[in-house]
């Protein structure tokens, strides 16, 4: 009986996150287009409300091309292994108090587990695909993911001394439900280096390297077709999202917000996930590309630095205070 | 602004695994059809060898079987982001070889629709070029005002690309009240756009540590390379042909020829956005001063369209775009000789050299096109320097396809 309801649990937490993610699309593409002095998707459905639908289809109808120099297996596993290793870290996110799939101890560190076997897939799919700008994607991608992963792990350590915990419900109930609760305000170093980490670990401007379309085509993916396709870009979104929750939760207080929408619980979880995303969306109509070897300077050289320091301040501090 | 220009680049020795990438025809940065063989190291580029000629249309050739009036139409295919000023370069040519007379009117509308091709075209470019670093926005606040451009260029010769507007001894036809209208609005509110652009990538700091110091160039460098236009100003050397040997009307008109000393990407980059800034102050002027009178000069009557009334006699006649048969009538022959005319188009010095026979078809014609030299300056820019910094470089050039392989 536990059994089928957690699944059933999971297959409702699947379809809404697939419909939240096809309307990040949408979201995005509105967003850009308006900042653009452009009007994004206006043809299908009323403001091009459907054209997330009328995509899905597409690229789900698409041919399916494997290049025939490369790595079969490989090729057809890669966009499976960075959907499910996104989707996995889904399970643990609390949305609110209760609304959690799997409440495990050592949740923070399992969503890093998962968001680096993620870059697995990109990796694979630059190697599989036989092809050198393919492979280059993959390459900036894993240099990429190491550097920013250690300096994303290092950030979150304040949050960890403070709350305790590696929980994340009980990062959010460390951090009470008024607004100077949230971590935010001391962790302001980490919030930083997290932020710019969180950028760079889902692959977004300024550091969309591994996909830089005039650089290497699309990156990892260029010989992709189709659905395989379509599953990179919903790992990306997807990744997007876990990282603007990973946020919310160990910096903005999670799902407390200025008055409690008993109605639905997530209100403010969700409210701050998409502040999360237009800010993606916003750097990403701002701001020009890194260079490969700038973005490796700036992740060794000042967050990881910023982050061991935020360690030790938060260190002598705790030590003082309590 | 003060910088130390960075030392030269020097070529590192390959100490792992090298492999060689073929970048292009078909890839998204290379504007068009270029096509650049690198040999790597990791993203180290050891060495560069750009392939051209993707787009050749053979139109030297073509030309020798054209009379003059009909290379017009050739010159629009040359550079066709900026179609307007290789037609003047054309038609300036031919003038010079025929000693045509141009009326005044025909040299300021001229001037006109050569600064307008230069503020379209480095729009274009700055699109593209900051498409090509990342920054998305630009692109499409450029195509917002290329967009006026480009319905000014079709209210004045019904076409958006491929203008052939200009003929030899003027141009076809004459501008309209709500041309001026328009182009002046255009021009007052410009400047704001400019700063616009520069508010978002001028002292953004990915885009300066994107450009400065990547790319640089000598002045003596860039000298032996043959560069011309804003990739040699902004090494420093104060070269523009409008200045120091004018045509049309820029010798009536008062602007400025904005140089940088860094020869950097930065450098070539804030020449050509003060370079947009002087053409608007050209226009101001030209629409300020536009005198009254014919467009086209006396001597080359047959070389525009015919008057609506007449055209049906004149299209079925021999005369009509036949080139300079009423020229012919007039002095008894062609006069036999040659000549070299260069005139300084958005990308750089588009030079002519035709050879008259005096059959009324250039014996040859040679086409000095600044795309087909500027690439040639890609692997001193890029030697030794990453894969995102030739795709900088790339656009720093400003380079056509359709100017370079002709």
């Amino acid at each position: 009986m536990q059994v089928i309801i957690i699944l059933i649990e999971i297959l409702i937490l699947f379809a809404i996150i697939m419909l939240h993610v096809a309307y990040a699309t949408y979201f995005e593409r509105k967003i850009i287009g308006h900042m653009q002095v452009r009007m994004g998707p206006m043809r299908v459905g009323w403001h091009g409300l459907l054209q997330p639908i009328a995509d899905g289809i597409k690229s789900f109808f698409k041919e399916d091309i494997v290049p025939e120099q490369a790595d079969r297996i490989t090729f057809r596993a890669a966009p499976i292994i960075c959907l499910v290793a996104m989707m996995t870290s889904l399970a643990v996110l609390p949305f609110a108090k209760g609304w959690v799939l799997a409440d495990i101890n050592i949740g923070l560190l399992f969503i890093f587990a998962m968001s680096s076997l993620s870059s697995y897939g990109i990796i694979l799919a630059g190697w599989a695909s036989n092809s050198k700008f393919t492979f280059l994607g993959g390459l900036r991608s894993m240099a990429q993911v190491i550097s920013y992963e250690i300096a994303m792990g290092l950030s979150l350590v304040g949050v960890m001394m403070m709350s305790g915990t590696l929980n994340l419900t009980k990062i959010v109930e460390a951090q009470g439900g008024s607004f100077t609760g949230m971590y935010v305000f001391p962790q302001i170093i980490a919030f930083f280096v997290f932020f710019i980490s969180m950028l760079a670990e889902t692959n977004r401007v300024p550091f969309d390297l591994p996909e830089a379309e005039t650089e290497l085509v699309s990156g990892y993916c260029t010989e992709y077709s189709g659905m395989r396709y379509a599953i990179f870009f919903m790992a990306e979104y997807i990744g997007m999202m876990v990282m603007a929750s990973i946020g919310t939760i160990c910096f903005l207080g999670g799902w407390n917000g200025p008055f409690e929408v008993s109605i639905f619980p997530p209100f403010w979880f969700v409210f701050k996930v998409y502040a999360f995303m237009f800010l993606f969306i916003w750097i990403r109509a701002t701001l020009p590309r890194y260079r490969y070897d700038q973005l490796m300077s700036l992740g060794w050289k000042l967050l990881i630095p910023l982050a061991l320091a935020n360690i030790v301040l938060t260190g002598l501090v705790k030590a003082i205070i309590g | 602004m003060t910088r130390p220009i960075s030392k030269t680049i020097e070529v590192p020795v390959a100490d792992g695994e090298q492999y060689s990438l073929k970048m292009g025809p078909q890839h998204p940065a290379t504007h068009g059809v270029l096509r650049v063989d690198l040999d790597l190291d990791g993203e180290t580029i050891l060495k560069c060898t750009p392939h051209v000629g993707y787009l050749h249309r053979g139109f030297d050739k073509i030309a020798e079987h054209r009379t003059y009036a009909q290379g017009v139409i050739l010159s629009d295919r040359l550079d066709y982001i900026a179609a307007m000023a290789n037609n003047v370069g054309y038609c300036v040519a031919v003038e010079k070889l025929f000693g045509i007379s141009v009326p005044l009117r025909a040299k300021y509308i001229r001037t006109i629709v050569c600064e307008m091709s230069r503020i379209a075209s480095h729009l274009l470019w700055l699109a593209t070029h900051a498409l090509d670093i990342g920054a998305m926005t630009v692109f499409l606040y450029c195509f917002r005002e290329r967009e006026v451009m480009l319905d000014l260029f079709e209210e004045l010769c019904g076409a958006r690309l491929t203008f052939s507007y200009p003929r030899i001894g003027g141009v076809r036809q004459d501008v309209t009240r709500h041309f001026i209208e328009v182009l002046q609005q255009f021009i007052i509110e410009f400047p704001k756009n400019i700063e616009e652009y520069e508010t978002l990538i001028d002292t953004n700091r990915i885009w300066l540590k994107r450009t400065l110091g990547i790319g640089v160039l000598s002045a003596e460098e860039a000298l032996s390379l043959g560069l011309t236009g804003a990739c040699l100003r902004g090494s420093g050397v104060d070269y523009d042909i409008r200045k120091h040997r004018p045509y049309d009307a820029y010798d009536l008109v008062d602007f400025e020829v904005p140089t940088a000393n860094e020869g950097d990407i930065y450098a070539r980059y804030r020449c050509r956005m003060e370079e947009m800034r002087q053409s608007a102050r050209i226009i101001q002027q030209c629409i300020d001063q536009l005198p009254p009178g014919p467009i086209v000069g006396d001597d080359a009557p047959d070389l525009v369209m015919p008057l609506h009334g007449n055209r049906k006699t004149e299209a079925g006649s021999t005369t009509y775009g036949n080139g300079l048969i009423k020229f012919l009538e007039e002095n008894g022959e062609f006069p036999i000789g040659d000549t070299y005319v260069s005139t300084e188009v958005p990308k750089g010095e588009l030079g002519f050299y035709f050879i008259s026979d005096g059959s009324g078809r250039p014996y040859r014609m040679h086409v000095r096109s600044p795309s087909f030299i500027h690439i040639g300056a890609l692997p001193a820019l890029t030697e030794g320097s990453m894969i995102a910094d030739l795709i900088a470089n790339i656009g720093t050039l400003d380079v056509v396809l359709g100017g370079c392989d002709r």
